[in-house]
């Protein structure tokens, strides 16, 4: 489904990807771990076009995403979503105002079917109730449940997140990853930068470790959780689990 | 100090003075609009991608914000003119009003683009990464999410801008004129007492920041309402 292909990005002095590859198939979850600085979000960044790397090429069902084919290239994007860590949700607009906002603008949706929709994407994520709310009145966890939800109003086949729970509190991680659990069980391919190794356990199918801008390992998520290979994947897995 | 109070403080004069208030508070709401007008403009031109449009914008706000107003208002109406004669051939008889408009438009518009640039720069990077995401355009994201929430960030910057163009309209009294200023010194010079018309001047433009102040802060929270 996506196919990352020698990809480079430099950001001044410092390497942040040199020379990474990676293919990510339809239905997968796929974990992007590593210490911080290891390169995961610049790589994630990078797929959805938010960075444009300075080597490299990424495809899309087989065809490149390429910058310069530019009614092509916002077609493909469109295919992903993207969830932030900081949620970037809209304060001046409403729960229901930030779903719907795209669909009219970009999809070209009625008022009366965008808001159906988000309506049972609201439901989905368990906060239906909450969508005539300003996001500032929304606990951490239910922001990024909203974000989540903005972004599967755009109908993706494709789900990126930048460690969607880092910023929140800890009694509120639950019922984030919860939702993204649910979206695995439906199908949807994702690529998840996280530091939730229980998620990348128990809910990924594969783990791609990183560290210093290179992918060290890439193996199923219980393969690699139980029997690392590499000495640095051995060295995080050592420094992230306390016992 | 005060030696002709009595004789200043009559009906007539004060309806003078409150004449001469309504000109220095419609100078400055004119020049306030045209000069967001302005700010716009320079603000669009500061983040062009185009090089000649980026210099235009510093090369303005950097001229105007660099020279003193009174300077800009002289050399504005000295200049027009001239231009004028050169062009038709014939004497143009100047509306020193329009000139003091048009001269505190320009400087205000200097001050406007700074004002809408830095809210628009106010706003978190993440709003725009977000829209890009959903796959707006950069206009619908502007339009959309950005200046809504820039909006919010100019307006008091903006109300003090306006207070301090109902100030500066004074020095339009240097071209002649008859705003707040320039009455109260005529007041001055007609009963040998400047105090007196000076000090209801000061009244005057108290009355206007004043209540321009209370109005902003009234509207700033509103605005915060969904904060």
């Amino acid at each position: 489904m996506i196919r990352v292909e020698h990809l480079q990005k430099n950001f001044g002095q410092l390497h942040a990807l040199k020379d990474v590859s990676l293919e990510v198939d339809k239905g997968e979850i796929v974990s992007l771990i590593g210490p911080s600085g290891s390169g995961k979000s610049t790589l994630l960044r990078c797929i959805h076009g938010l960075e444009k790397p300075d080597r490299g090429n990424i495809y899309m069902n087989d065809e490149l995403m390429d910058p310069q084919n530019k009614e092509k290239y916002r077609e493909q994007r469109n295919h992903m979503g993207f969830v932030f860590q900081h949620f970037n949700l809209f304060p001046h607009m409403t729960v229901l105002d930030n779903l719907n906002l795209a669909q009219t603008e970009v999809l070209g949706r009625s008022k009366e079917e965008a808001t159906k929709k988000s309506l049972e994407l609201l439901k989905r994520v368990g906060l239906q109730e909450k969508k005539d709310a300003y996001p500032n009145n929304l606990s951490g966890g239910q922001k990024q449940r909203v974000a989540i939800a903005r972004a599967l109003c755009m109908d993706p086949d494709m789900m990126l997140f930048d460690e969607p729970t880092s910023a929140l509190d800890p009694e509120m991680i639950k019922e984030v990853l919860e939702v993204m659990k649910d979206l695995g069980k439906h199908g949807m391919t994702m690529i998840v930068v996280t530091h939730e190794m229980g998620f990348a356990r128990k809910v990924g199918s594969r783990v791609v470790f990183l560290d210093h801008g290179e992918i060290i390992e890439d193996a199923p998520s219980e393969e690699f959780f139980s029997n690392p290979k590499s000495d640095r994947a051995k060295d995080f897995l050592s420094k992230v689990f306390y016992e | 100090m005060f030696v002709a109070l009595d004789k200043v403080f009559t009906m007539e004069n004060v309806l003078y003075l409150g004449k001469g208030a309504l000109i220095s508070l419609g100078m400055a709401i004119l020049s306030l609009l045209i000069g967001l007008v302005l700010g716009v403009l320079g603000a669009s031109a500061k983040r062009s991608r185009f090089f000649i449009l980026r210099a235009i914008g510093n090369f303005y706000v950097e001229i105007i914000r660099g020279t003193p107003m009174l300077l800009q208002i002289l050399m504005l109406f000295s200049v027009v003119p001239s231009i004028y004669t050169a062009i038709t051939g014939n004497v143009l008889r100047i509306n020193v009003y329009l000139i003091g408009v048009i001269a505190m438009s320009i400087n205000s518009g200097a001050y406007s683009t700074e004002l809408i640039r830095s809210g628009i720069n106010g706003v978190d990077k993440g709003q725009w990464e977000a829209c890009e995401t959903l796959g707006l355009s950069s206009w619908q994201t502007m339009k959309l999410v950005i200046l809504p929430q820039a909006f919010k960030l100019i307006v008091p910057p903006v109300i003090s801008e306006f207070i301090t163009l109902i100030k500066d309209s004074s020095l339009t009294s240097c071209i002649g004129a008859i705003e707040l200023l320039k009455a109260s010194q005529v007041l001055g010079a007609r009963y040998y007492d400047a105090m007196s018309p000076y000090t209801l001047a000061a009244i005057f433009y108290l009355i206007m920041t004043i209540s321009i102040s209370y109005i902003g802060k009234h509207v700033e929270k509103r605005l915060a309402a969904s904060d």
